[in-house]
């Protein structure tokens, strides 16, 4: 190899040179203002975990796995997944294996930003090595691996559905033309390095195609033209980067060892939110998995668009898609990059002011306390269970025929658990809440608390600090209770299939031991989209703004889920999915508890039989 | 005056003339659905701080609408949403409370 200009420069690297400059500012700027942003405990941890070895390693791991070759998207979607991955990691490669080639062969020109890049413009090959070959073949053979994304990227633009997504996001006019700028510059690549192939060489795809170009366009001025096409795309690119939704490539890298160092959103847009909100690539995931999508309406309140506003500064539109929202964690359990779309929106809601802000701190328990009896089990239905009491019956039924001995905390009424106060953002009252509550169950003595309630689990567990005392969902309760042998239900014939509600399936990851339970006392069938991925019923507290007329679609949309699995009957854990399917379902739905009675009642009977 | 024991009353009727509707008008304007609502008492019937508090979104309704003080019942509200599913005129009641508790001023 040796050089082809003594001065190692031409004036087309410019446009690259002023991209690249700018994007490398930029990032920089936006790095320190981040870290300024973040409260001074989460900086220095962050800036610990920088230097702790275990987490470097856990960083570069995680940045390797999901920048460069998007295995979390290859587990969703393969077509999605190549797509990416051929594009970043051959970009990867491209950039490596210029670095490597100017290292080789001109190791004083490293220095320069753009010799890398442009490699093949400034040398000229004047021996065939085979060490040139290899690295010539693998430049090659990382093109040709971002060109297929390219195609796949612009069939995907036509026809999303081929790659299984009913809709994708509509662009804004800056990232379609980052978009477009992107997919020129490989074939613009492939074009410059084409047209200088007999002076620099090349390999299986630059050299034949230079033997068609020389054909008819013999002339070496042809050359340069391209290799400033190839350049601006490049400056282009990176010039409306940080406009458009590709700022996810820096932001990403940076929102890795942000996560890893421990840090949550404190605030809903400066600090971790920020690089949470510009790591998005716009995918548009979210607005499949999002459950308010079914009317068409609502579809640009998914997380996606809140992420867009939210860049875009406006106000009033991000209040609106703040306060739509379920909260049912969907998108953020669908997500690539680990946008937290619902702790968005609370932060948001949190950070309203009110002329009025309940007090419940000076609040006199007394009178609600559970009656003190030497019972060591206590049973909270939560305020939801007094819309539909059948819950509270059976699983007290139950209880009684186990023979424990227990208490009904909220009988007679009581305290809310907080949880709804939580999702609306007002964190202090839901806080008073929690403190009222401790007071009561603590000072009732008891060791454990059963929950029917799902929403009460989720802030009861992770919330409430309860010493001594212990937490446990009614589904795992009531299975222990079968293990014991205290009860023995009858196995029913009939199947049901389980949906797992929003605040104790995402909300706690509390998804096996319903199914258990389930399993234990009557046929059991699973959903198309369960578990992480089962369909909000619309009954969601989540949401302040959806009325309960619009929400009919969504519970359609989420029983056609259920019923897709064949089962005769729906099963749920939870009231107010209760609520909401009861209105509209054609089959049965039953809370755990109710078939679990049932199952007791049979044994009952039958008992009887073989008495009489 | 001396004490007999036993007291009038004070009178409760409502003179509109002389009311101050600024907190129920602005409600209205923030809030259209609360204008449908017609006292049916199911907001109350499911309220779970009405057991210890009174409160009831009904009479929170009323009793703007006849300018009187709502502060100790907003006061009360958490928030559970109970009351907006069950109303039979589909009114957001929970949100109809955030918003009152944004635009209220104390006296």
């Amino acid at each position: 190899m040796k050089e082809r200009f003594a001065s190692g420069f031409d004036p087309f690297v410019l446009p690259f040179l002023l991209g690249m400059i700018f994007v490398l500012g930029y990032c920089a700027y936006g790095i320190v203002r981040i870290l300024l942003q973040l409260p001074r405990k989460d900086r220095r941890r962050f800036l610990l975990s920088l230097i702790t070895p275990h987490i470097i390693l856990k960083n570069v791991w995680d940045i390797f796995c999901n920048c460069l070759l998007h295995v979390k998207l290859w587990k969703r979607n393969k077509m999605l997944g190549f797509m990416h991955s051929s594009i970043a990691f051959g970009w990867f490669m491209l950039i490596l294996l210029g670095h490597i080639e100017v290292m080789a062969y001109c190791p004083d020109r490293i220095r320069f930003f753009y010799y890398p890049i442009f490699f093949n413009y400034f040398v000229a090959e004047n021996e065939s090595t085979i060490g040139g070959a290899v690295l010539f073949f693998l430049m090659d053979f990382f093109l040709l691996m971002i060109l297929t994304g390219i195609v796949l990227a612009v069939v995907k633009r036509v026809r999303s559905r081929i790659f299984g997504m009913r809709r994708t996001t509509r662009l804004s006019l800056m990232d379609n033309i980052g978009l477009y700028s992107l997919w020129a510059i490989f074939p613009l690549r492939l074009l410059a390095e084409s047209f200088t192939a007999h002076i620099s060489g090349g390999s299986f795809l630059t050299i034949p195609a230079n033997w068609v170009f020389r054909q008819f366009l013999g002339n070496d001025l042809n050359m340069l033209p391209t290799w400033w096409a190839y350049s601006i795309a490049l400056g282009v690119f990176m010039c409306v980067l940080p406009f458009t939704r590709y700022m996810h490539i820096p932001a990403e890298m940076m929102l890795i060892p942000m996560r890893n160092a421990g840090l949550r959103i404190r605030h809903p847009r400066k600090g971790f939110a920020r690089i949470e909100v510009l790591s998005c690539p716009g995918c548009g995931v979210c607005i499949d998995a999002c459950p308010m999508s079914v009317k068409k309406a609502n579809i640009k309140d998914c997380t996606v668009y809140l992420n867009r506003q939210i860049r875009r500064g406006n106000e009033k539109r991000i209040e609106e898609i703040s306060d739509k929202c379920l909260l049912c964690g969907k998108c953020e359990a669908v997500c690539q990059v680990g946008v937290e779309g619902p702790l968005l929106r609370m932060e948001q809601r949190a950070m309203r002011k009110y002329g009025l802000s309940q007090d419940f701190s000076g609040l006199d328990v007394s009178l609600l306390a559970p009656a003190a009896s030497g019972a060591k089990v206590l049973y909270f239905s939560g305020c939801m269970t007094r819309l539909t009491p059948s819950i509270g019956k059976s699983v007290t039924s139950v209880l009684h025929k186990a023979g424990v001995g227990f208490r009904w905390m909220d009988e007679e009424g009581g305290l809310c658990c907080g949880r709804p106060l939580q999702t609306a953002g007002r964190y202090e009252q839901a806080a008073q809440l929690i403190r009222k509550n401790e007071e009561l169950i603590l000072g009732s003595g008891a060791d454990t608390l059963v929950l029917s309630c799902p929403i009460c689990y989720k802030i009861f567990s992770q919330d409430y600090k309860l010493p001594g005392v212990r937490v446990v969902n009614y589904a795992t309760y009531f299975s222990e209770l079968i293990a014991s042998g205290r009860l023995n239900p009858v196995k029913s014939d009939i199947c049901y299939v389980y949906h797992d509600p929003c605040e104790s399936g995402r909300g706690c990851g509390y998804y096996d031991e319903p199914r258990k339970l389930l399993g234990a006392i009557a046929g059991i069938a699973e959903a198309p989209m369960s578990r992480s991925e089962s369909v909000c019923c619309g009954g969601s507290l989540g949401s302040l703004t959806l009325e309960f007329a619009q929400r009919e679609a969504m519970t359609r949309k989420s029983l056609e889920n259920l019923y897709a699995s064949r089962a005769d009957a729906v099963a749920t854990a939870c009231p107010l999915c209760l609520a909401t399917f009861s209105r509209y379902s054609e089959r049965p739905v039953r809370d755990l508890s109710e078939i679990l009675d049932l199952a007791l009642k049979s044994e009952k009977a039958s008992d009887r039989t073989v008495r009489g | 005056m001396p004490d007999f024991g036993f007291s009038l009353s004070k009178s409760s009727s409502v003179s509109l003339d002389s009311l101050d509707l600024g907190l129920y008008g602005e409600l209205e304007r923030l809030e259209p659905g609360v204008k449908t609502c017609m006292a049916c008492g199911s907001c109350s019937a499911a309220c779970t701080a009405s057991v210890w508090s009174g409160m009831s979104v009904r009479k929170l309704i009323l009793n703007l609408q006849r300018g009187k003080d709502v502060e100790k019942m907003l006061g009360s509200c958490m928030l559970c949403g109970k009351c907006s599913m069950v109303c039979p005129r589909g009114i957001n009641t929970r949100h109809l409370i955030l918003s009152l508790c944004r635009i209220y001023k104390k006296q």
